[in-house]
């Protein structure tokens, strides 16, 4: 219905936090039955523009239309109340009440004398559940659920409340693809049903795979909307960071030198089995497989988060003492883990703090005032940390600062190998690229790097080598030129057959 | 966002430390013009003498806290090692071996707790509960209802002699030592900034390398340890070595804690405000005292003075989410600051 009257009309929206202007000159228009994506780089403005809809800020000035009533929201609730549902990335549930309680929190269906009526609530569940065409437990606790799961649970209760707008905050970021396939369904089911979904997300290929309308923004403002079937991914990426990406995988040629890094046997029961493998000097060595496939657990083993049963790993000639990360650091072995802001940031720490956390404690018996900001502005300076903002706590910055964050602080440490744990998840195109060019320079300089990646054409833009896991195995070890995105799949998927070329030693 | 936008003095003003600071120099002021006798010369010498053991404790205590633990065993720790400086002396050992041995014992209480909490992975309000009531246990089962007395004048007098005419006793000068290393080891040494680290999020800090159960074992061994240095000057300030000394003690240094503004929560806190909650107790205690109100009373206050510590920074954060949720439209400029 793509004449319809608009559902939801934002126009020339804008929000002020003090001095910073999130957002210049919002505009959305969003018809029922339609899928509509927001695309823009991290800071474009989208989050606080869906803020604005979910009545999470109060917009400074501009329209907000819900069907061609003007609107504004003075909290959640009021745009609940309205119509309006923000999926979160994340959704927050309480992990000790069912689907079921979760899903009709605090608005629970009644019996006489005030008593909850648990069937009708079950059965409510039950349907909801139906409709959506996904098989949950409504009875199960949340406690859990997947993700992919819990954005489901999200998704019944706002249609429990009757939500004709649902917005998705790039709500595949963390989810596999048979998950993002089921959301996807769930999405179109909707659509079909005459409601109005804004989908966010950092992956085009699922906005042109989902979505018949795409708007972009970029700084702020709204910079055009189009239906998807007539603009290119390229012309959309053009328009999201105003440039040419003449290269996203800006490879430099380098010559690998000396093994830095040498796993050998690694074993941890139930988890990987017999891993084995070399990144040497100077060379960029991808890890693939699915998610879950244990790459992760891997890499954690070698750094030394996690124990492992059998097995060692050798950095630059030194064989590390299993289960302890301050040898692995003080040998040369840098890890930018795959949950930043868990693993990555000391949350309320300053980025400062953050920055020179393992590389300036490490030299210094006392840290004079000061010097943790010199060593802070120097790297952050470096990677082009958004300016001005050493003093910053570092989680509420833009993923891709942070991020820029996470890798100043291992690269402080002068690393002999850096080990990159899905470097650019939920990072804005352009500082994407940055990191990429980052990761690119570094190696040509000498740094062993092992990047950890599910974004498969990242792997092979980047990777000089690719191995596959799959199932705790590496199973096939693939190079530069034979690591086509068939070959890697097929590697990668269980079940297919496998071409095994050579395994790792 | 905002912080840099404000001058260094300004936000050296504003910290949660300074309010405990402000608190006590206000508390300080009505007590000397409404309390009779509050503002006699022997004042100062009996309020340093009797918060001493609270802020020895509270030194060790804050860094605990500030990962995110706690250590209630601290007062059955100060009891024993008290019964056993006692004892040892009384079996003919000398003073400086017992007062070793006893603050060796207290470290050995400490590793004890820090081993369960770091390495066995349980919750520090289960062991050091149960801990403190074996620990006391211990010190009244070594004792019984007796007590040692006898310690020699030269060491009793020590403990609470005055520095030549001045009011200040002469530990005044060991507690200011002590509570310079530790706000350095808290504010200026990697070994503080992980202790933040570990409060703030763990998971991180192992991320970054930080040995996070070993660290917690040393706090706790440090808390044993100075916990028994303080039963030590227990024994030496009433000159009486008893195993039900110090009962009840925690409650005082957990309160100075709290009141000091290091977050219950762990990942933050800072010693000069600990200190200045220290002495806030100390001034409330003597103030009562002065007026006659009774011990009772006086837990009744100090107990108030805790839970007021830790719902009125949540209460205080409500409002101003309150207030920021209900800024209008066109007002951006009343963004609240992250305190």
């Amino acid at each position: 219905m793509p004449n319809a009257a608009p559902m939801l009309r934002l126009e020339g929206v804008a929000k002020s936090f003090g001095p910073v202007a999130a957002l210049r000159s919002g505009t959305l228009v969003v018809r029922p039955g339609s899928i509509h994506a927001l695309v823009g780089e991290n800071g474009a403005g989208k989050s606080t523009l869906v803020k604005i809809v979910g009545g999470v800020h109060r917009r400074d000035a501009g329209v907000v239309e819900l069907d061609g009533t003007p609107v504004d929201f003075g909290g959640p609730a009021e745009a609940k109340a309205a119509g309006v549902a923000v999926i979160h990335q994340e959704p927050a549930s309480f992990p000790d009440l069912t689907v079921t309680e979760n899903i009709y929190l605090g608005r629970e269906p009644l019996r006489r004398f005030r008593r909850i009526d648990r069937r009708a609530m079950r059965d409510g569940a039950r349907e909801l559940f139906r409709s959506l065409g996904v098989d949950l437990d409504p009875d199960r606790p949340a406690e859990g659920l997947s993700i992919a799961d819990q954005q489901i649970v999200e998704i019944a209760k706002a249609i429990s409340l009757d939500a004709r707008v649902l917005v998705m905050d790039e709500p595949t970021a963390a989810l596999s693809a048979v998950e993002v396939r089921r959301l996807f369904t769930v999405a179109r089911g909707l659509r079909d049903a005459g409601r109005a979904v804004v989908f966010i997300s950092h992956r085009l290929d699922e906005v042109a795979d989902l979505c018949d309308t795409v708007t972009v923004m970029r700084d702020g403002a709204h910079v055009s909307t189009d239906a998807v079937a007539d603009v290119t991914p390229d012309e959309l990426v053009r328009r999201m960071v105003g440039r040419d990406v003449a290269e996203l995988y800006p490879k430099v040629p380098s010559t690998p030198g000396e093994v830095a890094l040498r796993v050998e046997g690694l074993e941890s029961t139930g988890t990987f089995h017999d891993v084995s493998f070399e990144v040497r000097a100077g060379e960029i060595v991808g890890l693939a497989g699915l998610v879950g496939a244990g790459r992760s657990e891997i890499a954690r083993a070698v750094f030394g988060v996690d124990r492992y049963d059998a097995g060692r790993v050798v950095v630059g000639g030194r064989v590390l003492t299993p289960g302890d990360p301050a040898a692995a650091i003080a040998a040369g072995l840098a890890l930018v883990p795959e949950d930043r802001r868990l693993q990555g940031l000391v949350v309320e720490s300053s980025v400062a703090r953050n920055v020179s956390s393992v590389a300036l404690r490490r030299r210094r018996a006392v840290l004079l005032p000061g010097a943790e900001a010199e060593l802070a502005r120097d790297w952050a300076g470096r990677l082009a940390v958004k300016a001005g903002a050493l003093d910053a706590d570092a989680t509420t910055m833009s993923g891709g600062n942070q991020q820029k964050v996470v890798l100043a602080k291992w690269l402080a440490t002068h690393p002999k190998v850096l080990i990159v744990d899905e470097p650019t998840r939920g990072i804005d195109v352009g500082t994407k690229a940055e990191v990429h060019r980052l990761l690119s320079g570094l190696a040509a300089q000498g740094l062993a790097v092992l990047m950890i990646s599910s974004e498969l054409s990242e792997v092979l833009g980047m990777a000089d080598r690719v191995l596959v896991v799959r199932e705790g195995r590496i199973v096939a070890e693939l190079d530069r030129a034979a690591a086509t995105p068939e070959a890697v799949m097929r590697a990668a998927t269980p079940g297919a057959s496998a071409v095994a070329e050579g395994g790792a030693a | 966002m905002r912080s840099h936008a404000r001058p260094w003095w300004q936000r050296a003003l504003l910290t949660r430390e300074m309010l405990t600071v402000a608190i006590l120099v206000v508390a300080w002021v009505v007590a000397s013009a409404t309390v009779r006798g509050f503002d006699g010369p022997l004042t100062i010498t009996y309020l340093v003498l009797d918060i001493a053991p609270v802020l020895l404790v509270a030194l060790p205590m804050t860094l605990i806290v500030a990962t995110g633990e706690i250590d209630l065993s601290v007062a059955s720790v100060v009891g024993l090692s008290s019964v056993t400086f006692g004892l040892l002396y009384q079996a003919g050992l000398g003073l400086w071996a017992a007062l070793a041995a006893s603050v060796l014992l207290g470290a050995v209480c400490g590793a004890v707790n820090g081993a369960l909490v770091a390495y066995a992975g349980l919750p520090s309000l289960a062991v050091t509960i149960g801990s403190l009531a074996l620990y006391r246990g211990l010190a009244v089962g070594l004792l019984g209802t007796t007590a040692v007395t006898g310690f020699p004048d030269s060491w009793t007098d020590g403990a609470t002699a005055n520095l030549s005419e001045s009011p200040w006793p002469v530990v005044t000068l060991g507690l200011l030592a002590l509570a310079a290393v530790f706000a350095v080891l808290l504010h200026a040494t990697p070994f503080g900034r992980n202790v933040l680290d570990i409060g703030r999020s763990s998971e991180a800090a192992r991320f970054s390398g930080v040995d996070v159960r070993r660290t917690l074992l040393i706090l706790f061994v440090l808390s044993g340890a100075v916990s028994a240095l303080a039963g030590v000057y227990y024994t030496l300030r009433y000159g009486s070595a008893r195993g039900d000394n110090a009962t009840g003690l925690e409650l005082q240094v957990v309160a100075a804690v709290l009141l000091g503004g290091v977050s219950i929560f762990g990942g933050r806190g800072a010693l000069h405000g600990v200190v200045a909650g220290v002495l806030l107790i100390g001034v409330l205690g003597s103030a009562l005292r002065l007026e006659g109100v009774t011990v009772n009373v006086i837990n009744i206050v100090i107990g108030t003075a805790l839970v007021v510590s830790v719902v009125a920074p949540r209460i205080a954060g409500g409002v101003r989410v309150r207030r920021r949720a209900s800024t209008s439209p066109r007002d951006g400029s009343a963004v609240a600051q992250r305190s």
